[in-house]
């Protein structure tokens, strides 16, 4: 493939490849809200618990 | 400058979600998890202290997160001995499905949101042994002696035998010397288990250029290894019934199988299993011993949990009394 010349156009992607991505991008979202909910639920313990003796 | 349809060319096609779990070594996830569970079973048993349901499965969540992203650094240093070997050759990496540097990245994001859901969940001394583990295996391991060591397995165990630590640092906020005898445990088990398998795979390691003890010191010097750590593994696992954490349950499984262990490994050290001229009956000898390696670490964990977990705790000393 060397000397083939990058014209910067965008790569055309397979419907397979779109479908992979869009739910890739799904579970990164998935997990994101998965860790902010994490650490609001541990704030949310912590507080109710008061301060810990073992912290 | 690499032209577009170049890069193209090595990158993938597209990558599904379970190559990303793939990437984080799930089988081993599993194990890490289950051993610092009952880590922190027994530590709550033993000490009286009692940690929150609810931050005690987001410190185990922590855990198996900060195993995933050793694996991901893993998985990312060794892509170009993985795609050499057969075992390793379908691994996300090499077989195109993820790009290298993505894993490495996935690997950081990982380890840092893992400490730190420790760290909130639990405290400062598990989310320290868990970060500490996350460089021993990808870093002190992977990079430093896997390629350059034939005793990688044996300081690298080190790292897979912290999670019943960080179990009971979750828990008690400190170690104790129950829960050093749980990391000694693991520690004697990996390298019976890891060299059983490479016997099996000395031709790929050596293809590979990585000095596993059958490449470097020959086969039947590791299957006398084996025996050897099998032997010390099996009188090891005595430990926590002498102390006093492991009841009549877990001496009685301790006994049956350590000696299963050490008689399976005396049949492979009398066998041909890793050489040239190994027979189906001798390769089936390794394949057997590295299969109940892995029965026997889960059910000699799995006694411990029934035993401290459910109430089935019957000490050997009231027993002799």
């Amino acid at each position: 493939m060397s000397g083939e010349i990058d014209t910067g156009s965008p790569r055309q992607l397979s419907k397979e490849a779109l479908a992979a991505r869009k739910r890739r991008n799904i579970w990164l979202g998935v997990a994101l809200a998965g860790f902010v909910v994490i650490v609001l639920l541990i704030t949310m313990v912590r507080l109710a618990n008061g301060i810990p003796e073992r912290m | 400058m690499t032209s577009r349809l170049e890069t193209d060319s090595v990158q993938p096609a597209y990558a599904t979600t379970w190559a990303y779990i793939e990437l984080m070594k799930p089988r081993i996830m599993l194990l890490v998890v289950f051993t610092a569970l009952v880590g922190l079973v027994v530590a709550q048993s033993v000490s009286g202290l009692t940690i929150d349901i609810f931050m005690a499965s987001v410190a185990l969540f922590a855990v198996g997160l900060g195993s995933g992203a050793a694996g991901a650094i893993n998985m990312w240093y060794d892509a170009d001995i993985d795609k050499l070997m057969l075992r390793t050759s379908n691994r996300p990496i090499p077989a195109g499905l993820i790009p290298r540097e993505e894993a490495l990245s996935f690997g950081i994001i990982l380890s840092c949101a893992s400490v730190l859901l420790m760290w909130m969940s639990s405290n400062l001394v598990s989310a320290g042994i868990l970060l500490a583990s996350i460089i021993y295996y990808g870093v002190v391991y992977t990079i430093w002696l896997k390629r350059r060591t034939p005793q990688n397995i044996v300081i690298g165990g080190g790292a897979g035998a912290l999670p019943p630590v960080i179990g009971w640092a979750i828990v008690t906020g400190s170690f104790s010397l129950e829960a050093w005898i749980l990391f000694a445990i693991v520690f004697l088990w990996t390298p019976p288990h890891f060299w059983a398998l490479s016997l099996l795979a000395k031709n790929e390691y050596k293809l590979a250029k990585i000095p596993m003890l059958p490449v470097t010191h020959g086969v039947t010097n590791t299957r006398t290894q084996i025996l050897v750590y099998s032997v010390v593994l099996a009188l090891f696992s005595s430990f926590p019934t002498l102390i006093g954490f492991g009841g009549i349950l877990y001496a009685i499984t301790a006994l049956i199988l350590g000696t299963v262990f050490v008689w399976m490994a005396i049949d492979l050290k009398f066998s041909e299993a890793g050489s040239e001229s190994a027979s189906p009956i001798d390769r089936l000898k390794a394949v057997k011993l590295f299969g109940f390696s892995i029965f026997y670490l889960f059910l000699i964990f799995a006694v411990l949990l029934l035993e401290h977990g459910f109430g089935m705790f019957y000490s050997v000393k009231g027993l002799v009394r």
